[in-house]
């Protein structure tokens, strides 16, 4: 009995020892954890790391360990793809590939889950977290603390997910994971229930996230930055933001209902007794839709940076930019039903679904416009952001046509399910969104490291990733065409086969951009003195995070800015005034309130994370304990009143004397 | 620099009350999000399926009634607590706090002995998809509840550690936000779900 409630239905059965690319994948993971662990032991780093990282509730430090957490996630959601396209190209008439069918359905819903959920999520949080507080002016976010649970908890809900790889398995369900077919009569395994939990507590970390993303933009900005006056990024991140703060509690409510079926035998969404699956489906898409968007218009904001910047000229058209991502915003949120054409809504619900999505291609029309005019009669400087966003126009734009296509609902009943989407939807997503987060990384890495990557390395991963793009997904719209479904582990005619075999070597080629990533950090980190950002504005930026030193002090602005107009910054350098203060020396400068680090958000979404472990395996006094943990530690905080200190003057002075010591050698 | 510093600080605070009490609102829009889905929810399976009616036999509305009357009370002495926090009595406050405690309690009680009673007469949560969506509408609000009376031994607790100081006020203002917002939620669980059901 006592053991049925510590353990629940876990046992050593669940680790799966027979299947050997999952025990190999394991013991890789495992050297990889050992190895990191040992490292930090033998360099006696662990109190560093707890003091200035885990425990940090610096903006700056919270969106680099965003982005190790996307980028670590992205090589695994990236082998998943691998096995993927190698047993399509393999499994063809008579040949059955390497993957047996269960293990291949838990390899797609484990790439789109990661991709999604941790590796598109985190990685916009990280340039978030990076950004938005410096372009604002403003010394940290709205809720600093909050800000580490947040990230605490979406690591947690990561971790979840890859340690369903090794105990027990992962949902077989496609990314939305669909009743009935995850209801527990279909899916009796714990890995719908590793899928729920780790979304679950991810999902909060995000919920929580947006809302002090909101009001660190609504009431943090420095003085005389009016909303229309915000750099083009706020405003996208706003918006993307807004987004996420009406459609993270649809998605939370989904999963609870989900989860309430398999757990109580309830009847949300069974196919009897009254439930109803297409409810699910609706209120999944609900969030799912506004979650594109929720990608997107960050990336698009940094496209629009990046161009403004690159093409050393203002942003054209900024006002009808800012109304594009509202109407996008607004928008977004009538159009779910066009996932599901098919449910047979009758002809007028699908009209109206399908003229709302076709509408989103106006206001994005008139955004690839403004970017498109910026460059005109520009100075187009092609350094490696610059170069994805050239890619991305044409890739976005194949991709947003083939959306059009499909919002139109006879040619979706046509190509529904196919492959067509799965092309399209990477079109957008690749093209569009991580295009877009690797220019913004590039682009605002040297702020927040102090060196810039290096360029050589840089474009062949351009090219590689580029050209790798088109030949993986180019065949999947012609295969889609001609019918073939997704999510097939094996098809019997061989006619299909040379075109997976082109999606494989496209695959190929992504993995060499990837690599070449990898080798482009290396490079970067080893020539990090040659590469160093002296003057903290190594692209000629226009906005106010390029004011100040590379890397941004802990305290970001020694004195707040004021602002009169967009890009102030471009503007002072003009005019000669930002590059050099009056007399540096005897400037005044004032002692700097800031937060002090604390563990309650790392305690506390550790605790989260048992109890969504212990809600998978049944464990109920686990569970209680990590559920009372985690409320306990948010509340045992509420206690402390040292939660602030002052950086003194002094130490304000000398770090401003030293950056400005150092832009006067960069002259 | 002393005099500064302090002056810094207390503007400080000054600016982040009406900041730190802007994103609770924004949290209490995303619960209104969650409830509008667990209604939506509610009424397409209400009225579908193999017991279309089922919760209409089971409902006492006056029971429903007086459990209103709790929680509209709760909320009416909370509104006394906060008013006393202003004048700094501190025994006031407290116990005003405890009497919206125990007020809110009894409409705990009162929903649980429901729940069970409803379960008895095999209007249980696992028959039908209307009786799943029953449960858990009216039991999410319930759970809030619950948070609720947790955060309310809490600030009882708190306040005299805080010294009613601007951070118990802001903690009061929040959880003044909360329980009233749960009042609100519940006026539409009682239309909606009993009212309309009963009818």
């Amino acid at each position: 009995m006592l053991e049925k409630l510590l353990l629940g239905n876990l046992t050593l059965d669940a680790i799966p020892w027979h299947v050997p690319i999952i025990m190999g994948a394991a013991v890789f993971m495992a050297i990889g954890l050992v190895a990191v662990l040992l490292l930090i032991t033998i360099t006696h780093k662990w109190k560093y790391i707890w003091d200035e990282w885990i425990t940090s509730v610096d903006h700056k430090k919270i969106g680099i360990m965003y982005l190790i957490l996307a980028m670590v996630m992205l090589l695994r959601g990236f082998s998943d793809a691998i096995l993927m396209r190698t047993q399509q190209a393999i499994a063809a008439g008579h040949a059955t590939g390497y993957l047996p069918p269960e293990h291949y359905n838990q390899i797609f819903t484990a790439h789109g889950v990661i991709m999604i959920f941790f590796v598109a999520m985190p990685f916009m949080f990280a340039l978030l977290n990076m950004v938005v507080p410096l372009q604002i002016g403003a010394r940290d976010v709205a809720y600093p603390y909050l800000n580490s649970f947040s990230f605490w908890l979406t690591f947690v809900g990561a971790m979840l997910c890859n340690v369903s790889l090794v105990v027990g398995q992962f949902a077989a369900t496609g990314w939305l994971a669909y009743p009935p077919l995850s209801e527990l009569y279909y899916s009796p395994d714990v890995g719908v229930d590793y899928y729920i939990w780790s979304l679950q507590i991810a999902g909060v970390g995000t919920l929580l996230a947006g809302i002090n993303f909101i009001v660190t933009i609504f009431k943090m900005r420095c003085k005389g930055m009016a909303l229309m006056k915000m750099p083009i990024f706020v405003w996208s991140a706003l918006c993307a933001m807004i987004l996420v703060v009406l459609a993270f509690p649809v998605l939370t409510v989904t999963l609870a209902l989900l989860s309430l079926d398999r757990l109580f035998d309830m009847h949300f969404f069974t196919d009897f007794s009254g439930g109803n699956s297409m409810m699910y489906i609706n209120l999944i898409w609900v969030w799912g839709h506004p979650e594109v968007y929720i990608l997107v218009l960050p990336a698009f904001g940094v496209f629009s940076e990046v161009v403004a910047t690159f093409s050393r000229k203002k942003l054209f058209g900024y006002t009808t930019m800012v109304w594009a991502m509202a109407v996008i915003t607004l928008l977004s949120f009538i159009v779910w039903l066009h996932h599901f054409f098919t449910m047979g809504a009758g002809a007028d619900v699908n009209a109206f679904f399908g003229i709302a999505t076709m509408i989103i291609a106006i206001p994005t029309g008139v955004k690839v416009f403004n970017w498109l005019f910026t460059m005109y009669k520009g100075r187009i400087n092609l350094a490696t952001p610059m170069l994805w966003v050239i890619a991305f126009f044409t890739t976005f734009a194949i991709g947003g046509m083939t959306g059009v296509m499909m919002s139109v609902p006879p040619i979706d009943f046509q190509v529904h399910n196919s492959l067509f989407l799965i092309a399209h939807f990477h079109n957008v997503i690749i093209g569009g969104v991580l295009f877009g987060y690797f220019a913004g990384m590039i682009y605002w890495f040297p702020k927040v490291f102090g060196f810039r990557l290096d360029e050589k390395w840089g474009r062949w991963s351009f090219i590689f990733w580029v050209i790798g793009f088109y030949v993986a997904f180019m065949p999947l719209y012609i295969l889609g065409m001609s019918g073939v479904m997704r999510r097939i582990n094996h098809y019997a005619d061989t006619m299909y086969q040379p075109y997976f075999i082109v999606a494989a070597v496209g695959v190929l080629f992504i993995f060499i951009g990837i690599i070449l990533q990898l080798i482009q950090l290396a490079v970067s980190i080893k020539n990090r003195h040659a590469l160093r950002d002296r003057t903290g504005d190594p692209w000629s930026g226009r906005t106010l995070e390029w004011s100040i030193s590379s890397p941004a002090p802990l305290y970001n602005f020694a004195v707040l800015p004021t602002v009169q107009t967009i890009d102030q910054f471009w503007l002072d350098k003009e005019n000669q005034h930002a590059l050099k203060p009056m007399q540096p020396k005897e400037m005044h400068y004032q002692p700097i309130h800031m937060p002090k680090n604390t563990s309650a958000g790392f305690i506390a979404a550790l605790f989260a994370g048992l109890a969504g472990f212990a809600i998978v395996w049944h464990m109920w006094i686990p569970g209680i304990l990590g559920f009372v943990g985690a409320i306990g530690t948010l509340v045992a905080r509420t206690f402390l009143t040292d939660i602030d200190y002052y950086i003194p003057a002094e130490t304000v002075k000398r770090t401003e004397l030293a950056h400005l010591k150092e832009m006067a050698h960069a002259d | 620099m002393q005099t500064e510093a302090v002056m810094a600080h207390h503007e400080h605070h000054h600016n982040t009350d009406a900041i730190d009490v802007f994103g609770f609102w924004l949290y209490i829009m995303t619960d209104c999000v969650l409830f509008g889905c667990l209604f939506a929810t509610f009424l397409v399976l209400n009225t579908m399926g193999m017991q279309p009616s089922a919760l209409k036999s089971h409902l006492n509305l006056y029971d429903v009634l007086i459990e209103s009357m709790f929680l509209l009370a709760s909320n009416f002495t909370f509104c006394l607590a906060v008013l006393n926090l202003y004048q700094k009595k501190l025994f006031k406050v407290q116990l005003w706090l405890a009497l919206s405690f125990v007020l809110g309690a009894s409409f705990i009680f009162m929903e649980v002995t429901e729940f069970i009673h409803l379960a008895k007469e095999g209007f249980r949560w696992d028959v039908s998809g209307a009786a799943s969506a029953f449960f858990t509408l009216v039991g999410t609000h319930g759970l809030h509840v619950t948070f609720g009376l947790l955060w309310i031994l809490l600030l009882i607790i708190q306040m005299p550690l805080l010294k009613m100081n601007q951070v118990a006020r802001r903690r009061m203002t929040y959880l003044g936000l909360f329980w009233n917002f749960l009042d609100i939620v519940w006026i539409f669980v009682f239309t909606i779900v009993y009212l309309m059901g009963a009818i």
